[in-house]
């Protein structure tokens, strides 16, 4: 059931999502150099949405390109985790987000890029690169915010305690994938145990585990981004931009 | 991660404006070659020093001896500039979420970014004169500086990015080639980089414009309607007309300006004309015609009293635009310090470790 | 206190086989944020190039003050490019 076509559709929907969220930060970073580099993730993660959406309606073979698949589908259709559509919150809980998203998808990339698919290799070594720059700056902002002041201290625990019980889904086994996501779990907690400990923060106890977004089952955040985002697609249909 | 975006590359047609950064970049080296005595005789010759390098053509760097009216334009000039560029980002930025296709989100997403780039390199420049970033990022939120008025009208649909990149970003342009010549180095430099990367934002806006007067009759309206909205607040970008210019004169003595507000305003027109025909949209003045003894366009002025009301805070969007910028600010203030803070603890950490 | 984002100074190495030209400025509050800033803004993070960053205050200069940037055009993402855009023929001065 979970064949190529699935898989790479919720790749995409991760990647689509995320770059939606890190863009709404334009114009309202905390510094304006890292207005830039938010810029500059959202950037990478639209682009790689871009290329897996494209491959996915391939697959799929019903004539859907990328813009179809971003904007002509219903919450219930999209197929990504719940953590790249919560809310965006304060600096540490995107950073929070961002840290757990790309410790997941830097090993994801990185086994697709000696997978055996043709199109998703190419891709897998494109976006590792690119993940591994994300993983990178949001190390880099956890430890500045966990190992900072009393307030970002404060801040970001509660950041990562609120962000941490949606990284279970992320690792979901589906043995007949690509990828298998449940293999990627010990290089996940390898990476974030690391900078979470050296960032001062306690790493929270897994207990609650929401799931649902690679059924189509989101939060109640997801309607009201898909409704901005394809509003204007969907105003005209059929138009060329 | 953009494959499907590559076109084969194409020159400017006519070479533009491209072409004359790339004239005022060659000019600036053949300049620098210039014969001339190196160095200021004595201390009462600074300004006569001062007066032969800017003759010669030749680039003001930030240890020179300067007249402190020069300083005072410049950073005053270089930091309205900045502050345009970070405020600029704004109405655009507000149709990222909203972008039609996701090509269109990932230019548009890179387009704003790059304004956040020339902020900063345009900052960089003002603190070569000696004043700090912060001063001027809080002249800016108290009001005290200001930034060009084009930013205090809203996007209100799609067409409005399109119409932005066209005629603001193309009146921008036109404003800031001749500035890739200016007499002070950094401001120079700064311009040259900026100005390349302005074309781009242009062609896009156009593009945009282009896609939507030829796809449907809602979109070829809305391209329209954002044309009007946005053809008199472009030509008011180019300052008041030249007999009301305050600084004027002197800048243009001291080759930070090279051309008058109208001189400039009309070379804008001009070009415009025919780039709307292309588009088969309507500039929207009635009285526009080919003036075959002056060889230019007579058109209708923007209403100056509207621009003077705008710059002194009653535009649409002036309270809106001040607010969103302070709220970033206020609210990246604890973010700012954690950093301040942990670079502190390491490099105490450093200190120890040498001690010990 | 010293300076909560000190400016640092920006070169950079465009291709193999050149040397670091100086390229700008920024702010930032230590040597690790400075180059990831530097290499957001100055090089929009093309592959193959080298950066240094260095404390403005750390430079000694045969002329005390001397702190002039120098900016080279960048090559950037495709769309970033005026070329890429297509200019219906005919079009002037765009
Ligand atoms: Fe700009
Ligand atoms: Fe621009």
């Amino acid at each position: 059931m979970n064949g190529p076509f699935e898989f790479t559709l919720r790749l995409g929907d991760d990647a689509l999502i995320a770059a939606q969220r890190l863009a709404e930060w334009t114009t309202r970073a905390p510094e304006m150099e890292e207005d830039i580099a938010l810029a500059n993730i959202a950037l990478d993660q639209l682009g790689a949405a871009r290329l897996l959406l494209t491959y996915a309606g391939e697959l799929e073979g019903a004539g859907r390109d990328e813009d179809a698949l971003a904007f002509l589908r219903d919450d219930r259709e999209f197929r990504n985790c719940l953590l790249v559509e919560l809310p965006n919150g304060d600096f540490a809980v995107t950073m929070a987000k961002l840290l757990f998203l790309s410790a997941y998808q830097l090993p994801l990339y990185t086994a697709l890029a000696g997978g055996a698919d043709e199109r998703l290799v190419a891709i897998g070594a494109k976006a590792r690169k690119e993940s591994a720059y994300h993983l990178d700056h949001a190390s880099l902002w956890v430890r500045r915010l966990g190992d900072g002041t009393e307030e970002s201290h404060r801040r970001m625990q509660a950041a990562v305690d609120e962000i941490w019980p949606y990284t279970a889904e992320l690792f979901a086994p589906d043995p007949g994938a690509p990828v298998d996501p449940s293999t990627l779990r010990p290089e996940f907690e390898r990476v974030v145990t690391e900078v979470l400990a050296e960032a001062t923060l306690t790493r929270p106890e897994s207990g609650w585990a929401p799931a649902g977004g690679r059924d189509g089952l989101h939060t109640e955040h997801l309607s009201y981004l898909l409704a901005e985002m394809q509003v204007l697609h969907r105003a005209h249909p059929g138009a060329r931009w | 991660m953009y494959g499907n975006d590559f076109g084969p590359p194409e020159e400017a047609p006519g070479g533009g404006l491209l072409g004359e950064v790339e004239a005022a970049e060659a000019a600036l080296r053949e300049a620098a070659a210039r014969q001339r005595r190196g160095a200021p005789a004595s201390d009462d010759d600074l300004a006569g020093y001062f007066a032969e390098v800017i003759e010669a053509d030749q680039k003001i760097e930030p240890r020179d001896w300067m007249p402190e009216k020069y300083r005072k334009t410049l950073i005053r000039q270089i930091a309205q500039h900045a502050h345009s560029e970070i405020i600029g980002m704004q109405p655009e930025g507000n149709w990222i979420s909203r972008a039609p296709s996701l090509k269109r989100k990932a230019i548009l997403l890179a387009k704003v970014q790059d304004e956040a780039g020339h902020g900063l390199y345009l900052y960089a420049a003002a603190e070569t004169l000696g004043v700090s970033r912060d001063e001027l990022v809080d002249l800016l939120l108290n009001g005290r500086q200001k930034y060009s008025s084009i930013f205090n009208y809203p996007t209100l649909t799609w067409a409005d990015v399109g119409a932005i990149g066209w005629l603001v970003d193309g009146a921008a342009i036109v404003n800031q080639v001749p500035l890739c010549r200016c007499s002070y180095g950094p401001y120079a430099r700064a311009m040259i980089r900026i100005c390349k990367e302005e074309s781009f934002h242009q062609r896009q806006g156009y593009e945009i414009l282009h896609s939507l007067s030829h796809g449907t009759p809602a979109q070829k309206a809305m391209a329209q309607d954002a044309v009007n909205r946005w053809w008199y607040p472009s030509l008011a970008m180019f300052g008041p007309p030249d007999g009301e210019s305050t600084h004027s004169a002197q800048s243009m003595a001291w080759k930070i300006k090279r051309f008058s507000n109208d001189e400039l305003r009309q070379r804008f027109v001009d070009m415009c004309v025919q780039q709307a025909e292309v588009l088969g949209l309507t500039i929207p003045d009635p009285d526009l015609r080919w003036n075959e003894e002056r060889q230019a366009y007579d058109f209708t002025q923007p209403d100056y009293d509207e621009l003077m009301r705008v710059i002194s805070g009653d535009g649409p969007c002036n309270r809106q635009r001040m607010a969103h910028r302070r709220r970033a600010h206020a609210e990246g203030a604890w973010v700012r310090e954690a950093a301040a803070a942990y670079a502190a603890k390491r490099a105490a950490e450093k200190k120890e470790k040498v001690a010990a | 206190m010293s300076d909560p984002s000190p400016l640092w100074e920006v070169f950079v190495r465009a291709r193999r086989g050149l040397s670091h030209t100086h390229v700008g400025s920024l702010h930032a509050p230590d040597a690790e944020l400075a180059l990831r800033n530097a290499r957001d803004l100055y090089t929009r993070r093309q592959e193959g190039v080298s950066i240094w960053v260095v404390p403005a205050g750390a430079i000694t200069a045969s002329s005390p003050d001397e702190k002039d940037a120098f900016f080279d055009p960048a090559a950037d993402k495709v769309y970033r490019h005026p070329t890429f855009y297509e200019v219906p023929d005919g079009v002037a001065h765009l």
